[in-house]
């Protein structure tokens, strides 16, 4: 219930900051409403705009369930995206191979980015939450490096790479859901997305790893007491957490860009814990969520639009919100 | 060349050594804060309000410190009186304070800076003082024990009947001061307030906290030693590309906090709020 209060209290919030301004709430109501739900052109795009957030919500909450603390989904992505990138730009085979050896590489290259604050933490007993967000600002400087200084498109002043080979990119939903026009932005991404949630879900529920995960995460001792290491799932599950939040570079390299372009992510990474923790870190909570947070990226262009109210408003509310519940949390746990 | 190391050394070194101070406070009561960022923007943003509105640079400075507060305040409150989880927190304060200022975008107009002593603004004069101030209070007077002591144990401050949440309130609240002054230093320095003015220096900050090993002396040596690279960048010495040399710090802070060169310990109860 918590969740749901804190959305309502989220919106009252926005509309009572509105009519401060002078401005008119139902307006803004109705704007989102619309931008959102009139027809299946706006909804695809609201599915497209979750897209990213469902996988860095994922990896959040996976995390989380094991008690630790990804605050590096942002680094994880963009290392993932340009390894996908790179696979797709140079290496030239069909479909069939191709996108799931660039699948691959970005999966691989986001476990590597998620697994070092963990094997860091297993071996040294260092932080994870420090090390990923040290781990976040490398991975912004060597992609930037890397877009700017070696692979950037020729003739080009945008730092961006050329783009990956047609046969890389993840197909737009369009073609299969008849009624999506052409023009929508809703792509494959989407369906690997929801792939995700399920197979997050299966594992916390009901095999072997989530219970052990689980376990670490709730009664460490007990944990180890039992015969699990909690070194060992501490590394796989921060592996784990950076390949899904891989995947997020992966939609919009493969899914929407075909290029790798300089700090393409608008926080995704960030975005990501609000929504894990809207989500009650629960895998379908965290699709939920990923909505919510989807619709709102994409009505800010039309608030802002329309109304002529910066999306920062958004980023305030969304900042209240994660204290609110918090704070709830917090509270909680003092009585129990 | 040296001539011109100097004082863009000192300029880097400045606002993260403010920052850096505050989060030692902070730390040091036992309250995790990943908020330098957003309280040191906060700082620049009230700066630019304060200055253009009355267009002197000491209501700006005071504005800058007061938002500064105002938002370590809303940190302290969630993590300390409810305790809420202090990571996420500071997350969220983060976020807040970047829609803040979108939201409400201060003005693009040059606003006046603090006053100038010899090359550099009194800010940065101030620093060392600052510096040694905090060095003391936290290691040589009875107050710097209690700080330290909420920090080290969650039931310590109780047995001798006093509050650790007073303590914690106020180490938090120094953070917000002295992040808020970075902040500040940081407009004061270039007259004009952009969006991207902070550009990670709270982060950076947070690295020489944990460099520091949370002391004062040690964590303003550390922010020299960032401020040192990142000045090499401005100059071009050896044609390394700039983002490697950005990155050294957070890579030294990664190597420090694994214990593989020397060995920074955190205070024991940090982010702990029971036993």
């Amino acid at each position: 219930m918590p969740p749901v209060l804190a959305i309502c209290g989220f919106f009252l919030l926005c509309g009572i900051v509105l009519i401060i301004r002078g401005q008119n709430a139902f307006e803004f109501y109705k704007i989102i409403f619309l931008s959102g739900f009139s027809n299946f052109d706006e909804f695809g795009s609201v599915l497209f705009n979750a897209t990213p957030l469902i996988f860095t919500g994922l990896a959040v909450a996976i995390g989380y369930k094991a008690g630790l603390f990804n605050i590096g989904c942002e680094g994880q992505l963009y290392i993932a995206a340009f390894a996908a990138a790179w696979v797709g730009i140079h290496i030239k085979l069909p479909s069939v191979i191709l996108i799931p050896l660039c699948l691959c590489a970005a999966v691989f290259a986001g476990a590597i980015w998620g697994g070092v604050p963990g094997i860091l933490k297993a071996k040294f007993g260092a932080h994870e939450v420090i090390n990923t967000i040290m781990m976040n600002f490398i991975a912004l400087a060597i992609t930037n490096f890397l877009v700017t200084s070696v692979y950037r498109e020729p003739g080009q002043m945008i730092p961006h790479t050329s783009p990956i080979s047609e046969s890389a990119q993840l197909p737009r939903l369009a073609g299969a859901l008849f009624f999506i026009p052409e023009s929508n932005l809703l792509n494959a991404s989407f369906i690997i997305a929801c792939i995700c949630v399920i197979f997050t879900y299966i594992l916390l529920k009901y095999t072997r790893w989530g219970y052990e995960l689980r376990l670490v995460g709730n009664a460490p001792d007990v944990a180890e007491y039992g015969g699990i290491n909690p070194r060992v799932v501490t590394v796989w599950v921060m592996a784990l957490s950076g390949a899904i939040a891989g995947l997020a570079g992966v939609a919009d390299v493969m899914g929407y860009r075909y290029r790798f372009a300089d700090s393409f992510s608008s926080g995704w990474g960030f975005t990501g814990i609000a929504v894990a923790l809207l989500g009650r870190n629960h895998p379908f909570g965290v699709f939920a969520a990923a909505l919510l947070f989807g619709l709102l990226n994409k009505v800010a262009l039309d608030i802002e639009l329309f109304l002529n109210v910066p999306r920062g408003l958004f980023l305030v509310g969304q900042g209240i919100l994660i204290i609110w519940l918090v704070c709830q949390d917090g509270i909680t746990k003092r009585k129990a | 060349m040296i001539f011109n190391l100097i004082p863009s050394t000192l300029r880097m070194t400045t606002p993260i050594g403010y920052a850096a101070l505050g989060g030692i406070y902070s730390e040091r009561s036992g309250i995790i804060n990943i908020a330098l960022e957003g309280m040191m923007l906060m700082g620049a943003y009230g700066y630019v309000i304060g200055a253009h509105a009355s267009g002197s640079a000491w209501i700006g400075l005071t504005v800058g410190v007061g938002l500064g507060v105002i938002i370590s305040l809303l940190h302290a409150v969630a993590t300390i009186t409810f305790h809420a989880e202090q990571i996420v927190t500071g997350i969220a304060i983060n976020i807040l304070a970047l829609g803040i200022t979108e939201y409400l975008i201060p003005t693009t107009q040059r606003v006046p800076g603090l006053p100038i002593i010899g090359a550099f603004s009194i800010l940065v004069y101030l620093l060392p003082i600052m510096m040694i101030v905090s060095q003391v209070f936290i290691y040589k007077t009875p107050w710097g024990l209690r700080l330290r002591a909420s920090g080290e144990s969650t039931e310590a401050l109780k047995t001798l009947s006093l509050s650790r949440s007073k303590w914690q309130y106020f180490g938090v609240i120094m953070s917000g001061i002295l992040a808020g002054i970075g902040g500040c230093f940081l407009v004061s320095d270039v007259h004009i307030f952009t969006k991207g003015i902070i550009g990670g220096r709270g982060y950076v900050a947070l690295a020489a906290v944990i460099f520091g090993n949370w002391r004062p002396l040690y964590g303003i040596a550390a922010c020299l030693f960032f401020g040192f690279a990142s000045s090499l960048d401005l100059i071009d010495l050896w044609n390394i590309p700039d983002q490697f040399l950005k990155i050294l710090p957070y890579i030294l802070t990664m190597v420090v906090l694994a214990g593989l060169v020397g060995r920074s310990r955190p205070p024991a109860a940090l982010g702990k709020m029971k036993s």
